[in-house]
C-alpha cells in the first residue's frame, strides 16, 4: 500500500512542518524548541459470534512543542496540523512559558548527546489486508475458540488490527531525524460456562510483520484453551507459599523495577530503590538488559524523546543495578549522565534460564502459579505490593486446580531479593520480554 | 448567555462555514443504504495543565485536540471513521467509510430538528478563562505553602491543576441535534514525608464542572494540601495489613468506588445484551441486601460525572441499578438499548470524536440508610476500617472485583485502633452487596476526582455512598 518514495515524501513534508514550527518558536522569541510530530492510520475490525461487529478506519495525527525562554518552559499539542494551528499552539506553548518558573535543569538535551546517524531499524512492513480479509481472519480466529469445546459459551469476539505511523521530531541544535513503523495485532477473547459460573481468558499476537505473527487459529486455540483451564475455579484459604508469576504477568514485574528507577520518581524520592546505584537489588543470576536497536523490534527507536542517540546497555548486572533511566531534566537534577531514555527503556529482556513452565512448577514443587493479575495495589514509594490474582494451584510440582478470588501481598524489593529462578518460556510479544519468575515467598489472601 | 447550542454552532460549524443543512447532506449520506441508524458528533477541546514541583512552576501545556466521528449502523454492526478537520469533504469522505459496512439497500431520509439543551447541570463558560495565569500561579504556589507548613516531615509537593473546555455537538439520524458546552476543572496536591529513613505518600484533589472559583471556595483546594499530609502521616505508622476474610467497614464518599466495579460496570447494556456479565438475565433477582438502593445519576448540578446530554444526544438521568436489594435496571446508550428493545438511558459516552460510544456511568452512588458511622464501628469485634482508596478493576464476567485501599484501620473490640498499610481487596460483585448489614445515613459522594477506563477510552466519573458494613471480605495484607 505504500511505497518506500512515498514514505520519503510524506516525511519530508512533516520535517518540513517540524521545521517550521522551530522558526515560528525562533520568532515568537524562544531562545531554544523542539517539536515531534505523528500520523498515524489504520485499520481495526471486531467480529463476534461469526458475524462483524466494528469497522474502524483509524487516522490518527498529533503535535507537540516546548519552547524554552532561557530556563523557562512551555508546552502545547494539537491535532490540527494547519498553519494557523500551529502559530496558535507555538503562540500557547509561549505564553505558557511566560508563567513558570526559571529552572536550572530546563532544557534541550545537550547538543552534543543528538544522535548522529540514523540507522534504519527495519520497524516499518505494511500489511496489505482489506476490510474483508480482516474480517475473514477474524472470524477464522474466533471459530477456532467456539468449536475448541462445548464448555465455550459465548465470545466477546475476535479482532484485527493494523497499524502504520510516522513520526519525526526535531529541536533548535539542528537535529532532525523521523522514521516509520508499523504494528499488526490479532486477538480473541471467549467465555466458558460450567455450572452457574463463566470464565473469560484471552490471547493475543503482535508483531511489526504481518508474517511473524501467530495464525489466526493458534490465537483463538490459545484463547479458547486458556479459558477453559480457568472453569471450576477455586478460592485458596490465607496462607505463605511461593509464587510462579507466569511470563505474561512476569512483564509487569520488570515494569515495576524500571517505574522505580526513572529518573523522575529518584529525584521526587518517590521510589523505593531511591539511592541503591550499584547495590545487589537480585540474586548473583540475573541480568537485565535493554536493546533499543533490535532490528523489528516491538519497543525499538533510534534515538530517545529528546533526539538523543539510543544505546544498548546492562541495567542489572549480577543482579546489581547498573543504571538508572534518565532524561535531561532528571540527569541534570541527578546530577549524572543522560542515559538516552527520555520517553522510556526500549525492548527490556531478562536473561532467561533453562526450565520451561513445566520444569518451573517442579522446582516449585508445591505453590501458585499465577496467569493474571487485577488492579494496581503498588505502592512505589515503598514498594508494596498486594493485587488481585487467579492461576493454579501447583502440588507435587503438577497444576492441580484453578483458583480466584485472591490476593498476593510481599514488598517488590523483597519479591526481587527471593527471585528463584527465571524460566525459559520467554513472552515476547511486547517490548518487555522475559520467562516466567518463581518467587520464593508471598502471602495469598483469600478464606 | 448565549446557550449550549448557539456556541457549538459558532465554535464547531461556523469555522468551516457549515450549516445546518449540510449535516442533512452527510446524514443522507450516511443513510444511503440499509443503515438503521447514524450520528456525526463534533468535537473542540481545549485542555490546559500546570505542574508544580519542588517549589516552582515547572511545568504548563495546553492542548487542542477536535474533530469529527461519523457512525453507521446495520443491525449489530457498526462502521466509524472520523476526521480530525472539521469541513464537508473531509465529512462526506468519513460518512462513505462509515456505511460501508451495511449491504445496499433503500433509502432514507431524515431531517435533523434543534432540540435544546434544558438540563443546565452547569454553565456553558470557558472554566481556563476563569483565573487569570497569575492566579493560577498563585494557587499552586499557596497549595505548595499550605502543604508544607502542615509538618516538618513534608519532603516533596507535587500541585497539579487541570482545566479542560469541550464543546460538542451531535446529529443523528433519530432526528436528534444537540449540543453541549462542558467545563471541568480538577487539583491534586501529592506529598512525600518522611521519617528515620521511612518515606510514605498521601493524595488528595476534587474537581467540578465549575469554574476555577470552585477550588478558592471554602478554602476546597487548600484542604486538599491539609488532607495529602493527613494521609502521608497517617501512612508513617501503618503497621503490616491483616490477610484474609474478616469484616469490613468502608467509610463515606470515594470507597464507593466498590460500587463502580463491584456492581456497575457489569450492569453496563452492553455487557448484559451479549450476555457476557456476571448479572446477565438477572432483572427482578436479589443482588443486594435489603436496604442497598443504587443508582447511577448524571444530573447531579456541577458534578465531575454529570454530563447535560450524553454523547448521543439524550439527556442524561437518574436511573436506579439496584431498589431494596433487588436488581432493577442496565445502564443503556442507544445501541444496545435498540437491540435490547429498551430506550437510552443517557449514559451512550465516548473519550473523544475518535472514539465509538459505548454505555459508561455518570456518577454512580448507594442512597443513605439509618445507621450512625460511630454504631457501625462498634458493632465489629475485629475488622477493617478502609477511608481511602486507590483505583480498581472488575471481570466482568466473572464478577470477580478488587480496589485498593490508601488509608485504612485496624478495628479491634469496636474501637478503631492503628493505621495499616494499603492492601487490595477483593470479592465477587454478584454477592458483595449480599453480605451489606449496615449502612449509614451519611451518604458523601466523592470529592470530583474519578476517571474510569473501559476499553481504552477514559471517561470522568463519580462514586458516592454512606458508611457501609460488609460482614465478609477478602483483604489482601500481608498478615496472615
Amino acid at each position: 500500500m505504500t511505497e518506500t518514495s512515498d514514505i520519503t515524501s510524506r516525511q519530508a513534508k512533516l520535517s518540513q512542518i517540524v521545521e517550521d514550527l522551530l522558526k515560528e518558536a525562533k520568532k515568537q522569541g524562544a531562545s531554544a524548541a523542539e517539536a515531534g510530530i505523528s500520523k498515524d492510520s489504520g485499520l481495526s475490525v471486531n467480529v463476534r459470534m461469526g458475524d462483524v461487529e466494528t469497522i474502524e478506519h483509524t487516522r490518527d495525527q498529533g503535535l507537540g512543542i516546548s519552547v524554552y525562554f532561557g530556563k523557562r518552559k512551555g508546552s502545547a499539542s494539537t491535532s490540527d496540523l494547519s498553519p494557523g494551528a500551529i502559530r496558535d499552539t507555538v503562540k500557547a506553548a509561549c505564553n505558557i512559558a511566560r508563567y513558570t518558573n526559571e529552572n536550572e535543569c530546563t532544557g534541550l538535551a545537550d547538543a552534543e548527546l543528538m544522535a548522529s546517524e540514523i540507522p534504519d531499524l527495519d520497524l516499518h512492513h505494511p500489511w496489505n489486508i482489506t476490510a474483508e480479509e480482516a474480517i475473514e481472519q477474524g472470524i477464522r480466529c474466533e471459530s477456532a475458540a467456539r468449536q475448541l469445546d462445548k464448555h465455550i459459551t459465548n465470545s466477546d469476539g475476535a479482532s484485527v488490527n493494523s497499524h502504520n505511523g510516522l513520526q519525526v521530531y526535531g529541536n533548535s541544535h539542528g537535529f532532525i531525524g523521523g522514521y516509520p513503523s508499523s504494528r499488526h495485532s490479532i486477538s480473541c477473547a471467549v467465555i466458558g460456562k460450567e455450572g452457574d459460573t463463566m470464565q473469560r481468558d484471552y490471547w493475543y499476537t503482535a508483531s511489526r510483520i504481518a508474517d511473524e505473527m501467530e495464525s489466526a487459529e493458534t490465537v483463538g486455540t490459545k484463547a479458547g484453551e486458556r479459558t477453559l483451564a480457568r472453569l471450576g475455579a477455586r478460592k485458596l484459604s490465607t496462607r505463605e507459599a511461593p509464587i510462579i508469576f507466569q511470563a505474561e504477568v512476569a512483564v509487569g514485574l520488570l515494569r515495576s523495577l524500571i517505574s522505580a528507577i526513572r529518573g523522575g520518581a529518584l529525584y521526587r524520592k518517590a521510589s523505593f530503590l531511591l539511592d541503591h546505584l550499584g547495590e545487589q537489588i537480585f540474586p548473583d543470576f540475573v541480568r537485565i538488559h535493554e536493546n533499543p536497536l533490535l532490528a523489528r523490534g516491538l519497543g525499538s527507536a533510534p534515538f530517545d524523546g529528546e533526539g538523543v542517540a539510543t544505546t544498548a546497555k546492562d541495567i542489572v548486572r549480577d543482579g546489581v543495578l547498573q543504571t538508572y533511566i534518565l532524561d535531561s531534566y532528571s540527569a541534570r537534577k541527578l546530577d549524572m549522565r543522560i542515559t538516552g531514555n527520555a520517553g522510556g527503556v526500549r525492548n527490556l529482556a531478562i536473561e532467561p534460564g533453562s526450565l520451561d513452565l513445566a520444569g518451573l512448577c517442579q522446582e516449585m514443587g508445591e505453590g501458585l502459579l499465577v496467569t493474571e493479575m487485577m488492579g494496581h495495589g503498588i505502592n512505589m514509594v515503598t514498594g508494596d505490593y498486594s493485587r488481585g490474582a487467579s492461576g493454579f494451584w501447583v502440588s507435587n510440582g503438577e497444576i492441580q486446580y484453578p483458583v480466584e478470588e485472591i490476593t498476593i501481598a510481599s514488598n517488590l524489593k523483597q519479591m526481587f531479593e527471593q527471585l528463584v529462578t527465571v524460566g525459559m518460556d520467554e513472552e515476547r510479544r511486547g517490548s518487555t520480554r522475559t520467562g516466567s519468575w518463581l518467587i520464593e515467598n508471598m502471602t495469598i489472601a483469600g478464606d | 448567555m448565549p446557550n449550549h447550542l448557539d456556541i457549538a454552532h459558532a465554535t464547531l460549524l461556523e469555522p468551516a462555514s457549515l450549516k445546518e443543512h449540510d449535516l442533512d447532506q452527510v446524514m443522507d449520506q450516511l443513510l444511503a443504504n440499509q443503515i438503521d441508524a447514524a450520528d456525526v458528533y463534533f468535537q473542540a477541546g481545549r485542555l490546559e495543565s500546570w505542574v508544580l514541583e519542588e517549589g516552582i512552576i515547572r511545568e504548563g501545556s495546553y492542548n487542542v485536540e477536535q474533530g469529527v466521528g461519523v457512525r453507521a449502523i446495520s443491525g449489530e454492526k457498526t462502521g466509524f471513521a472520523y476526521s480530525d478537520e472539521i469541513e464537508l469533504p473531509a465529512l462526506l469522505e468519513a460518512a462513505k467509510t462509515a456505511r460501508a459496512i451495511a449491504r445496499s439497500g433503500q433509502q432514507g431520509k431524515i431531517r435533523i430538528t434543534r432540540q435544546p439543551n434544558k438540563q443546565g447541570l452547569y454553565e456553558p463558560i470557558n472554566p481556563l478563562a476563569t483565573l487569570s495565569e497569575e492566579d493560577k500561579v498563585i494557587l499552586l504556589r499557596h497549595l505548595d505553602e499550605e502543604a508544607r507548613k502542615q509538618d516538618p516531615r513534608v519532603q516533596q509537593v507535587t500541585v497539579s491543576l487541570v482545566a479542560a473546555h469541550d464543546v460538542v455537538l451531535v446529529a443523528a439520524s433519530d432526528g436528534t441535534l444537540n449540543a453541549d458546552v462542558r467545563p471541568l476543572v480538577r487539583c491534586n496536591v501529592h506529598v512525600i514525608v518522611e521519617e528515620n529513613g521511612r518515606r510514605e505518600q498521601g493524595s488528595s484533589g476534587g474537581g467540578a464542572r465549575q469554574a476555577f472559583q470552585f477550588f478558592l471556595d471554602e478554602e476546597r483546594a487548600l484542604g486538599y494540601a491539609r488532607e495529602a499530609v493527613r494521609q502521608a502521616l497517617v501512612n508513617l505508622e501503618a503497621q503490616p495489613a491483616p490477610a484474609g476474610a474478616i469484616p469490613v467497614v468502608l467509610g463515606s464518599g470515594w470507597p464507593g468506588v466498590l460500587l463502580h466495579e463491584a456492581v456497575g460496570h457489569g450492569l453496563e447494556g452492553d455487557f448484559n445484551r451479549k450476555g457476557t456479565s456476571a448479572f446477565t438475565g438477572r432483572i427482578g433477582e436479589r443482588v443486594a441486601a435489603a436496604g442497598c438502593t443504587v443508582v447511577d445519576d448524571g444530573t447531579l448540578a456541577g458534578r465531575r460525572g454529570s454530563l447535560n446530554i450524553d454523547d448521543e444526544g439524550t439527556p442524561t438521568q437518574q436511573t436506579v441499578l439496584i431498589e431494596n436489594g433487588i436488581l432493577k435496571g442496565y445502564m443503556q446508550d442507544k445501541h444496545n438499548a435498540h437491540l435490547m428493545g429498551t430506550s437510552s438511558t443517557g449514559n451512550g459516552r465516548r473519550e473523544s470524536y475518535a472514539h465509538l460510544p459505548m454505555p459508561r456511568m455518570t456518577n454512580t452512588y448507594m442512597l443513605p440508610g439509618e445507621h450512625e458511622p460511630e454504631e457501625i464501628i462498634a458493632s465489629v469485634n475485629n475488622g477493617l476500617y478502609a477511608v481511602n482508596f486507590g483505583g480498581g478493576q472488575v471481570d466482568i464476567t466473572s464478577g470477580k472485583f478488587v480496589f485498593s485501599a490508601s488509608e485504612a484501620y485496624l478495628i479491634e473490640n469496636g474501637k478503631v485502633t492503628i493505621p495499616v498499610k494499603g492492601a487490595t481487596l477483593i470479592g465477587n460483585g454478584p454477592d458483595v452487596l449480599t453480605r451489606v448489614s449496615m449502612i449509614g445515613n451519611d451518604l458523601e459522594l466523592d470529592s470530583g476526582v474519578g476517571t474510569c477506563g473501559k476499553e481504552g477510552q477514559s471517561v470522568p466519573v463519580g462514586v458516592g455512598q454512606p458508611t457501609l458494613k460488609v460482614d465478609e471480605l477478602t483483604v489482601g495484607g500481608t498478615s496472615a
